[in-house]
């Protein structure tokens, strides 16, 4: 058996009193139906003119039966999702520590200059007479991020990290195909403690994955790393800051290393921002990165996308990168979309030329913040992840040496003979209302618990956090596993059974009539 | 530095408890010869109204669309989106939350999803969709990949009518040593069951088709699904104008295997082609097969009704390199402003918006046809038609923009070396054209041509 | 006889038939299995290879075949109730049946007193 991925939760959860209320409500919590629940033919929460009457040019494919969808007025309807809105935790509302997701305020001003009509408004496909100024904010963004890294190339279309991924090892693929490499170099060597995204992108182009493991500091383990190296490896793929939040120390040997063996360096760039600013990763032999405009750069999670993920690419990549780019043509700009002169695409990765609503919010945030601001930005992510490493490691269990960059890394050795998991402390946080760290990540740790505070995070709030999470160590240490078990009992929702769902998915709402026949 | 709460009192004070004299302590690890020993070669911060200035300056050298009359299509389509629903994503509760991965403190988020995934397998007539991919061209390619999987077969055969991008992706996207036929684009006509079923062979594992095509002809899905079950292949049907759903047959209804689209008609706008919508819907029986983040419903330790993700060991994050595909991030947001839009369109506002469309296509093709030298191609459309020129038409639509007329898509924009399609122009018509907007466009392109 | 593997696989070989699933102990990791996929019958599978895939709700494992063999039947009761590898995972929550290629594939397997042992020094 082998066994990967985090353990599922303990079953037995304890009830607690809340008075009952006639529809369930609890205060300023509202129980909210489906809104396939909530409708009635005849309502409808839109006011359109009744079609002229033309001669159907459907041919003979006409709908034929109703969709099935609910009638709303639009004051129902607003009601509704801010019913819902309000189940939810948010950065706007409290420290939201998820370890490997920077979490960081999400400035306003972007949302509002991401609307200007003259960004919102485009057609991808309008004459490109019409768009020049669309086209250098992508110009200018290509300037900020190619200087920030230190790397002359960029693709922007992918959109989102995992896409960025595969955009940067495609390209080193199409790198190896171009030298008649392609055909030997198999292999591509993947930290343990990676994110997931990376095996399954290296496993999608092809390649077969081979893990380097971590040594004692939770670094790669230079040793293991030279002996896997060779002349069938395609790429090395890093995270630096890693997983752990720990800077590589060896990235340059490493680097060095894997180009005299003819391999690429790709580096995950989802932890950009602990270095933005202090360090290019172009002046540590990185060929290619991409990096989460989302994280980095400040543009709104969004409750699960959409993000965006654009690609630097070191001189020997650039000629590779995927079409549509832009090229400088007179005093403007031409997208190209086909192969072109001097360029060797390795194909598309998206119908059009990327996130451009991201665009404009990562750029009006790198404007805000200017290359002075975005260094302060590095080092107070690093100095709030420290100090919050500082005020804990005595009483969690850090199974690193510090410093750390800008996550900080426990294990569960604090919670050993407690009876308490990693995923009953992190659900007893909710209550004490905070979202929980990620937890389980990176695998290399037994019950890890990493904790990503961000540069916008007050000391107020991070001496709030500590000062909660203290309490909670020495609530588990005391014996108290039931307050833990339980837990949360205070959000709109208690455990949830996970196991149901997965043994008996039920993944659209069925009318009742329906969903009986279908038993 | 707005974004920044530490005060150089806080920074000294932490440090002090971190035990290090300064912050390049914390740094050390970094080796020396990578330490930037001062800002980048950029501009320092700014405050709100520079920037602003600056990004509404570059904002004010494009042509709006809503600044034009607008009928570009191919792909991405102009509607009027509600008030409501960009007012209703902006809430911060959904707008700076994170994946739903703490369901108790995510329901809002959850729930929503489940309502998108319903929205859609409704529209699309099949049993279940996911939480949303990046876009319609990503959704088919994960789509190909898939059919793959199911059937243990490496050859893909996609019809004349996708969108060439579209193609492309797919493409680029194929595993070594698959193979992918693609059919010749056919304007003239939507493609047939006679024409594809030639190409199905015991290795097919699926046939793309799409439609209404990307000439706008609507095709007859039935006679195809059934040539391709017959070889044991699968049908994927693509469809970029999800409003189009609104007055034609759904795809699950005439065979369909999967059925992926681009659903950003719908509450999300133009965004000069990004961020946008991908929808992805399947039969029941191929779910563990799908990729993307599903939303299932389950109870709570209290017995109420509660949402989770879940089968979430097809993904990548538990799977790694056994994963069904790479996606982590999807398109959250604009799922929620489909959603939303959906919601307030309910059955008769969709109908009604989808024939608004119809008639507006109808109107501007009949009147366009009236122009010397200009011959419509389409014998079926929805609010999407082709049209053949007495010249090329690149040129011609930069001369309608001149004239503020956003006149379609020439051909030669997404075939740039095929020269048999030069003179072909793709024209979209939707619910935000007036009557004056295509007078407006009648007579720009007869005094062009 | 039965035999386990450092994997957590048992093997039970009956005359020519080994009939394979997984551990107590391995179950009791997983936690709640929610779902088992299983070959197909006819597929030979090597010692070592993934002979089937058991998922709970945060983990997927491979069953690693801990013999060789062609598969002559498959446990398909378990994908309407895979809660019976839970419940049962010696009996009722079996995987799969193959005709043993290679009676000298068990010799390098554990017999239940060994398994145990090695179980316990896991931890």
């Amino acid at each position: 058996m082998q066994s990967i991925g985090r353990p599922t939760q303990p079953a037995d959860t304890i009830g607690v009193g809340a008075p009952a209320t006639v529809l369930g409500h609890r205060g300023l919590d509202h129980e909210e139906a489906l809104i396939f629940e909530l409708g009635a033919s005849g309502r409808c929460g839109v006011d359109l003119d009744t079609p002229a009457p033309v001669a159907s040019r459907l041919g003979p494919h006409a709908r034929k039966a109703p969709v099935g969808l609910p009638g709303l007025s639009e004051p129902q309807v607003v009601r509704h999702y801010v019913r819902l809105s309000r189940r939810n935790y948010a950065i706007d509302m409290g420290l939201y520590p998820l370890g490997s997701c920077t979490m960081k305020h999400n400035p306003r001003l972007n949302e509002k200059m991401a609307r200007l009509p003259g960004f919102a408004d485009l057609h991808p496909l309008a004459p490109m007479s019409t768009v020049q100024g669309a086209f250098a904010l992508m110009d200018e963004l290509a300037r900020w991020l190619t200087t920030l890294t230190g790397m002359p190339g960029v693709a922007l279309s992918p959109k989102a990290g995992a896409h960025g991924e595969l955009c940067g090892l495609m390209a080193i693929r199409a790198a190896h195909e171009a030298s008649g490499q392609a055909g030997v170099r198999k292999r591509v060597l993947v930290p343990e403690s990676a994110h997931g995204t990376n095996p399954a992108t290296a496993a999608f182009c092809g390649y077969e994955v081979d893990p380097i493991p971590a040594n004692a500091e939770g670094r790669v383990d230079l040793a293991a790393f030279m002996a896997r190296l060779g002349p069938d490896v395609a790429a090395v793929m890093l995270t630096n800051p890693n997983t752990c939040g720990l800077f590589e120390r060896d990235i340059v040997a490493i680097a060095e290393a894997a180009h005299g063996a003819g391999a690429y360096l790709y580096c995950d760039g989802a932890n950009f921002n602990a270095i933005v600013g202090r360090v290019r990763p172009g002046d540590l032999g990185i060929d290619a990165m991409h990096i989460n405009l989302h994280k980095t750069f400040s543009t709104p999670h969004g409750g699960g996308g959409p993000g965006s993920g654009p690609v630097v690419l070191s001189a020997a990549l650039a000629p590779f990168a995927p079409v549509p780019f832009l090229v400088r043509e007179g005093d403007g700009f031409r997208l190209v979309e086909e192969a072109a002169a001097g360029a060797a695409p390795f194909g598309r990765m998206a119908a059009f030329h990327g996130q451009m609503g991201m665009f404009v919010r990562a750029l009006a945030y790198m404007m805000s913040h200017g290359a002075d601001g975005l260094r302060q930005v590095a080092e107070d992510a690093v100095l709030n992840a420290n100090y919050v490493l500082a005020s804990l490691k005595d009483v969690m269990t850090a199974p690193f040496e510090g410093p750390c960059m800008h996550e900080a890394l426990f294990d569960d050795g604090f919670l050993k003979d407690t009876g308490v998991s990693t995923l009953d402390f992190a659900k007893a946080m909710i209550d004490e209302g905070f979202h929980p760290m990620t937890m389980y990540f990176p695998l290399v740790v037994h019950g890890a618990l990493l904790i990503e505070p961000t540069e916008t995070e007050s000391r107020e709030t991070l001496d709030d956090f500590i000062r909660v999470l203290r309490t909670l160590v020495a609530r588990a240490t005391s014996g108290d596993t039931a307050h833990f078990a339980a837990a949360p009992v205070l959000a709109p929702r208690r455990r949830l059974d996970e196991t149901l769902a997965a043994r008996r998915p039920v993944l659209r709402w069925r009318p009742p009539a329906l969903d009986k026949a279908a038993e | 530095m707005r974004y920044l709460p530490l005060t150089g009192d806080d920074r000294s004070a932490m440090l002090a408890r971190i035990g290090v004299a300064d912050i390049d302590a914390l740094f050390r690890d970094v080796p020396q010869v990578a330490r930037l020993n001062g800002p980048v070669d950029l501009p320092h911060h700014a405050g709100e109204m520079d920037v602003e200035r600056r990004l509404v300056a570059m904002a004010a050298r494009n042509l709006a669309a809503g600044q034009a009359a607008c009928f570009l299509g191919g792909g991405a389509y102009r509607h009027h989106v509600p008030a409501s629903v960009d007012h209703l994503i902006q809430r911060s509760e959904f707008l700076t939350s994170y994946t739903p991965y703490q369901p108790e403190i995510s329901q809002g988020t959850l729930q929503y999803l489940f309502e998108f995934q319903t929205q859609v397998a409704l529209l699309t007539g099949m049993d279940v969709a996911n939480a949303s991919m990046y876009d319609g061209s990503t959704a088919c390619a994960e789509a190909v990949q898939m059919a793959e999987r199911i059937t243990r077969r490496t050859r893909s055969v996609l019809s004349g009518g996708l969108h060439p991008h579209y193609a492309e992706v797919v493409r680029t996207m194929a595993a070594d040593g698959h193979e992918m036929v693609s059919l010749a684009p056919s304007p003239q006509a939507a493609v047939t069951a006679e024409e594809i079923a030639g190409l199905i062979d015991d290795a097919t594992a699926c046939v793309v088709v799409q439609s209404p095509d990307v000439f706008g002809n609507i095709v007859d899905l039935a006679p195809i699904a059934a040539a391709t079950h017959a070889r044991g292949a699968l049908l994927v049907v693509v469809v970029t104008e999800v409003v189009s759903l609104g007055a034609i047959e759904p795809p699950g209804h005439q065979g369909a295997d999967i059925v992926v689209g681009e659903g950003q008609s719908l509450g999300v706008g133009l965004n000069f082609g990004g961020p946008y919508l991908g929808l992805f819907a399947t039969r029941e029986k191929y779910v563990r097969q799908m990729p993307g983040r599903l939303c299932g419903e389950t109870v709570d330790a209290e017995g109420r009704r509660g949402f989770v993700l879940t089968l979430s060991t097809r993904e990548q994050h538990i799977r790694r390199e056994k994963a069904t595909s790479n996606i982590c991030t999807n398109a959250g947001l604009c799922s929620l402003a489909f959603t939303i839009h959906l919601s307030l369109l309910g059955e008769t506002g969709l109908a009604r918006l989808a024939g608004l469309n119809h008639a507006a296509a109808a109107t501007l093709e009949a009147r366009l046809a009236q122009i010397k030298g200009v011959q419509p191609l389409n014998a079926t459309f929805f609010n999407e038609f082709t049209l053949r020129l007495p010249r090329a038409a690149a040129p011609v639509v930069e001369e309608l923009a001149a004239r503020g007329v956003l006149g379609g898509v020439p051909a030669s924009r997404l075939w740039p070396d095929d020269p048999d399609l030069a003179d072909l122009l793709i024209v979209a018509a939707t619910e935000t054209n007036t009557p004056a907007d295509i007078e407006r466009f009648a007579s720009a392109l007869a005094e062009v041509l | 006889m039965l035999r386990f593997s450092k994997d957590h696989e048992w093997v039970r070989v009956d005359g020519n038939t080994a009939r394979i699933g997984i551990s107590d102990y391995a179950q009791s990791q997983l936690g709640d299995v929610v779902f088992v996929e299983l070959p197909e019958i006819g597929k030979v599978l090597k010692k070592g290879a993934e002979a089937a895939v058991v998922e709970s709700v945060k983990a997927a494992s491979e069953v690693y075949a801990p013999v060789g063999g062609t598969v002559t039947a498959v446990n398909a009761a378990l994908v309407d109730d895979p809660a019976a590898v839970n419940a049962d995972p010696l009996g009722a929550g079996w995987f799969v049946e193959v005709t043993l290629a290679d009676a000298a594939e068990l010799d390098g397997l554990m017999d239940e007193a060994a398994y145990a042992a090695f179980v316990a020094e896991l931890g």
